[in-house]
């Protein structure tokens, strides 16, 4: 009984720990976008609140958490209520599998660095991120508005594209692996990071997860210049923080399960896990705030076509060329 | 009644009273819902019986691409409000008559096994590994069988498809 009260005190202080970590990193990450996105337009980007607008998610967050929360006179109540809740719950779930450290050592009681290690993550990762289409389409059809229900169509239909080339490139990581628990894939790379042996597999898996990210190049269901904001577009207050706070978080999600799957993870000489995690995590967020700031956006036919026609085949010759090496 | 048996009871509580919502729904996007709790019931319920590489695949094919599916056709429908007309007795009749056929089955079944259909459910947990081996080993003709009826499908949708569009090109052309 002791033991079993130990275990849940400790995985209330881990699940709080994450928590805590992320929400705030993702508060920060916006301002970095921000930062970053107005240099790269020649701008100044948010610098009134504090020294360079450090000051800025804090207010940002106080704006949001004041302002009216509105539903619209036609939308289908409970179902718009619930929508945001969604798309954050199912992001920040998502990190509950990522080992972010080798095991702690505490009172002669070893600690896994990962609030849950189950034998079937990879599969939940993918389960949950599946989930947060939900979020957008359901969201989008009971706003009760033209532009927020062409949003969730979209959503829905990039979803359908982008979900297969996003599960079929980590097939070959499994097979490398042999298994689908996240701490033993970061384990198998202890010798050398996935990215090097599955580069192709790396690339598919990037770009398959910025379709999900919902960013520009892949920000169809906001689209803001033809939609008005997309989905979210009937939102107000926090709900339509709820639906930031989720992009926000997805976005670490995505660096975190890109540096676990291919970058090694938590590995690394001389600093410790977590700082290698961070690391690596910033570097995929600020690359993908650079493309941000690149690419225009696509077209949903495009996107479609991208999806079904060069990332599935390309992913199913690369199962396939794996196994081969593998066998040999 | 041990806890396993607690939450087996009370996820089995759950599918009936979400599936039983979701098929009396008028509203197709509401029902989509009620139906979407269903599978993830069923989920817990693999999870729980010690398939946990069972559950995430419900959750990934049912719940995450083929409610999808559903919801994506039913929003581009537009679907017009739905009538208060009840449903023809007809219908009624035949579904209350084949819902009692499977109900008296499924007793029957249970007393046929008698007191060797009773396991106490334990804990336990299938590894992924496990689930492929004796799938594969076990199952191969009934896995080559779907995949042939699948592949058999994917072709006749394209050859349905690509007359489709010639037809509407060829009409799009005249009309000019």
């Amino acid at each position: 009984m002791i033991n079993w009260i130990a275990g849940f005190i400790v995985l209330l202080i881990k699940s709080g720990l994450v928590l805590g970590i992320l929400l705030l990193l993702a508060s920060y990450l916006v301002w970095v976008e921000r930062k970053l996105l107005a240099r790269l337009q020649v701008r100044l980007g948010p610098n009134r609140a504090g020294k360079f607008g450090l000051l800025q998610p804090i207010a940002d967050a106080i704006k949001l958490l004041t302002k009216e929360d509105i539903v619209p006179a036609a939308a289908d109540r409970p179902i718009f209520l619930l929508a945001p809740a969604v798309v954050a719950l199912t992001a920040l779930l998502m990190f509950a599998v990522v080992p972010v450290g080798r095991d702690l050592v505490l009172f002669g009681r070893s600690i896994p660095m990962v609030i849950s290690d189950i034998n079937v993550a990879l599969l939940m990762v993918f389960a949950l991120s599946s989930l947060g289409v939900y979020g957008v389409a359901l969201g989008g059809w009971a706003s009760n508005s033209k532009f927020a229900l062409i949003g969730g169509i979209r959503g829905a239909a990039q979803m359908v594209s982008y979900e297969l080339p996003l599960g079929l490139s980590l097939v070959p990581v499994v097979m490398l692996a042999h298994s689908f628990s996240l701490v033993d894939i970061v384990n198998a790379q202890a010798a050398y990071p996935f990215i090097l042996v599955q580069p192709l597999a790396f690339a598919i898996f990037v770009i398959s997860a910025m379709a999900e990210s919902k960013r520009i190049p892949f920000d169809l269901p906001e689209a803001e210049n033809e939609l008005g904001a997309g989905f979210h577009t009937e939102y107000s207050g926090m709900r339509f923080g709820l639906f930031f706070l989720g992009e926000y978080v997805h976005v670490q999600v995505l660096g975190a399960l890109v540096s676990v799957f291919f970058l090694g993870g938590w590995r690394g000489p001389w600093l410790p896990g977590p700082a290698w995690l961070f690391v690596k995590i910033t570097i995929v967020a600020l690359i993908m705030i650079w493309v941000r700031g690149t690419l225009p956006r696509l077209r949903y036919d495009q996107l479609m076509a991208m999806c079904w026609k060069v990332l599935v085949p390309a992913a199913l010759v690369n199962i396939v060329i794996t196994g081969f090496v593998i066998l040999i | 009644m041990t806890i396993y048996a607690l939450l087996f009871y009370l996820l089995a509580a759950v599918i009936l009273v979400s599936t039983a919502i979701a098929v009396t729904r008028r509203n197709l996007v509401h029902a989509a819902i009620f139906l979407v709790a269903s599978f993830f019931a069923s989920a817990l319920l693999f999870y729980l019986l010690g398939a946990p590489l069972l559950a995430m695949l419900e959750i990934i094919v049912y719940v995450g691409a083929i409610m999808v599916l559903f919801l994506f056709v039913i929003m581009m429908l537009k679907e017009k409000p739905a009538s208060n007309r009840p449903a023809a007795r007809g219908r009624k009749l035949w579904t209350a008559t084949l819902g009692l056929i499977y109900l008296l089955a499924v007793i029957l079944l249970v007393f046929a096994t008698g007191p060797r259909g009773q396991t106490p459910l334990t804990p336990a947990v299938a590894s992924p590994a496990a689930f492929g081996r004796y799938l594969f080993q076990g199952h191969w003709l009934g896995i080559e069988i779907a995949s042939l009826l699948l592949l058999i499908a994917l072709i006749g949708v394209l050859h349905l498809g690509h007359t489709a569009a010639r037809r509407t090109a060829a009409g799009i052309e005249e009309e000019k």
